[in-house]
């Protein structure tokens, strides 16, 4: 991963320019493309490979669970209260009679769609202030202090007060559910960009320097054709990292949002809700806690290999040992 | 080095001024009134009066500068009144920050609060430290063996899991299955003799359990990795070619070296762990000072969670410059200029 644009291997095959030859097909098809040798060290990971299985087999269930269990995890059954496992309930009811399958399901969509919003939020700020910090010299100094003062907020205690602060409003502004939705992915978003900053304005100063960038802008490359083309294809390996990394942050910030009761309502839980909801009934379905922290245990632990593999197999370093 | 530190010392002084600006402009922006508790009968002008008497009349940044007086002049007067003994101008006419649920000065709810906390993360961080350190090392010195790839496992499971899940579970398990330890923290709990002091270390273990874990499992993959990177070194074969045992090359050599980042790095841990307390302490119901926090944050006691925000943001930052300087001062190869 020393040339540029690695991912992108629609266009000539090797580096650019360095190896002319690589040009005619019999040459390209000895050397494999940079994205193909990527697909092999994530294989040769055996975590990340049972990481991905897992994720998908958790995200496939969460978003098409509902189709084969087509029970509404808002119906309240209160004939089968505090139900224990069952063919008709799997993961047993809660204390009003909903099916806890149902609600798990239903949570996790909530959960998932947090965690990646999250994180696309935290990385496009984080990748806007690493470039911008990197690639304008005069911006570097204010935009890195601001780096250090986030990073010297206190996170869990801030994110606790913006939602006090902000759920009324916005659930009034929004709509109950898009308003808290929208809440909890800016707060979390905004409170964890800090580290891609950092990432991406060391790959950005380093890239900087490379002939081909001087090449460009000799050339007479804007700022920002050089910034598209040239700087974040070469940083996107660590932002990648950053981003699968970003995800399971996301998802335990938010559910411990929702554990200390500031996060979504009952009426539409995450997984961190479920958990919440289910510890005073600890003594009669301990399920109820059971199920959802499975859910959330296997999915953070599961992207947290997947981050590692990913990292082993961008990172060319750790390639050639 | 004294430069240094000196430095850092004046350059977290903005720092701290800024981040108590976020904390109390978020605050003060907040559609809340601290008087729309109080029954509708209350006349308007009596409603008025009230909203002045918890200093709510004045302009935003009178507010904040008063605030920050009696954060930054006032309390740390009071501390050093009530520990030397000694008076120090118009002590009983000195404004101070109060709740407005209790009405008592903040910071004697977080002195009440913060020994239980001190005494939880206080003692689950070094058990944590304890425990990760040797299976740091082990699992670095028999890279790739049973062992090491065990710990790996087991330390990306201890830190994916998140605490609230880690507490009900045993909750579930050591107090609800098998009735063996308390599932609620007792704080009035005295230590006199040896049973009650058994009552304690029971109370103690869950909670402990829970927050030590999780902290010892990064620290583990901290530890693995900084020994992992100086056991390849020139030194290292040096001190073997001398004919030093493995013992001594292990735990003397390598680990001195290898510890320096690890402490800095349990440095800088330390404030995220009283940050991570306030789920522990609600899991377990310790009413310490992350209790604190929720419950103002519940009841809209704006007061009290500015300054116990600005508390934790002071932690930080404290601990961000105490790794900063014991870097420097384990690692002589480090020269700040």
């Amino acid at each position: 991963m020393t040339e540029g644009a690695p991912e992108s291997a629609g266009g000539p095959a090797a580096g650019p320019g360095r190896f002319p030859l690589a040009r005619e097909p019999a040459a390209a098809s000895a050397r494999p493309s940079p994205a193909r040798d990527v697909w092999r060290q994530f294989l040769r990971h055996k975590g990340a490979l049972a990481g991905a299985a897992v994720f998908s087999v958790v995200a496939l269930a969460v978003l098409l669970g509902s189709a084969v269990h087509g029970v509404d995890p808002q119906y309240l059954d209160y004939a089968a209260r505090n139900r224990g496992m069952s063919l008709a309930h799997p993961m047993g009811t809660d204390n009003l009679g909903r099916d806890m399958l149902a609600r798990v399901l239903a949570g996790g969509r909530v959960s998932l769609a947090v965690g990646v919003g999250a994180m696309v939020l935290s990385l496009t700020l984080g990748t806007f202030v690493g470039v911008t910090a990197g690639f304008f010299r005069r911006c570097d100094g204010p935009l890195m202090r601001l780096t250090d003062l986030f990073l010297a907020l206190p996170v869990l205690p801030l994110l606790l007060v913006a939602i006090m602060l902000f759920r009324d409003p916005l659930r009034a502004a929004l709509g109950p559910e898009l308003g808290i939705f929208v809440l909890v992915v800016a707060v979390i978003g905004m409170t964890s960009w800090m580290q891609t900053a950092r990432i991406v304005r060391g790959e950005v100063l380093a890239v900087k320097q490379r002939e081909f960038v001087l090449a460009a802008r000799g050339m007479g490359a804007g700022p920002h054709h050089v910034i598209v083309k040239h700087v974040l294809p070469n940083a996107l390996n660590p932002i990648t990292v950053a981003a699968t990394l970003g995800i399971a942050q996301a998802i335990i910030t938010e559910s411990a949002l929702s554990f200390l009761g500031l996060g979504f309502p009952s009426d539409f839980p995450t997984w961190g809700r479920l958990l919440y909801d289910g510890v005073p009934f600890l003594g009669i379905t301990p399920a109820r806690v059971v199920w959802p922290g499975l859910a959330i245990s296997l999915t953070v632990l599961s992207v947290n290999y997947m981050g590692d593999g990913l990292r082993d197999a961008l990172d060319p370093h750790m390639r050639r040992r | 080095m004294s430069r240094y530190v000196a430095k850092r010392l004046l350059f977290s002084v903005p720092t701290l001024l800024a981040i108590s600006f976020i904390v109390f402009a978020l605050l003060d922006l907040a559609p809340n009134d601290p008087t729309a508790q109080l029954p509708l009968t209350i006349p308007p002008e009596t409603r008025e009066a009230i909203r002045e008497s918890l200093g709510l009349g004045q302009p935003f940044h009178m507010r904040y500068l008063k605030w920050l007086g009696q954060f930054m002049v006032n309390e740390p007067l009071n501390l050093m009144e009530r520990l030397w003994g000694i008076e120090v101008g118009d002590s009983a006419e000195r404004l101070r920050v109060r709740s407005w649920s209790t009405r008592a000065p903040v910071v004697d709810l977080i002195a009440d609060r913060l020994p239980q906390t001190l005494t939880v993360v206080g003692v689950s961080y070094l058990g944590a430290i304890l425990l990760a350190v040797p299976v740091g090392v082990f699992s670095a010195y028999r890279q790739y063996s049973v062992f090491d790839q065990v710990g790996a496992f087991v330390t990306m499971v201890g830190f994916s899991i998140p605490t609230f899940f880690t507490g009900t579970v045993l909750i579930v398990v050591f107090s609800v299955s098998l009735d063996w330890l308390p599932s609620i923290y007792d704080t009035t709990h005295r230590v006199t003799d040896l049973e009650s002091f058994g009552y304690q270390v029971k109370q103690m273990v869950m909670p402990v359990a829970v927050l030590g874990l999780f902290n010892a499992a990064q620290l583990s993959r901290f530890t693995r990795s900084a020994v992992l990177e100086n056991l390849n070194r020139d030194y290292v074969r040096t001190a073997r070619a001398k004919g030093l045992t493995e013992r001594v090359v292990v735990l003397v050599h390598v680990l001195r070296n290898s510890m320096i980042p690890v402490v800095t790095v349990a440095a800088l841990g330390l404030p995220s762990t009283f940050a991570g307390a306030i789920i522990t302490e609600q899991i377990f119901r310790i009413n310490g000072v992350g209790q604190l926090l929720i419950g103002a944050i519940e009841s809209g006691d704006i007061p009290t969670v500015q300054t116990v925000t600005f508390l934790f943001a002071v932690l930080i930052v404290a601990f961000n410059l105490a790794a900063d300087v014991l870097y420097g001062v384990l690692d002589p190869r480090i020269r700040y200029d």
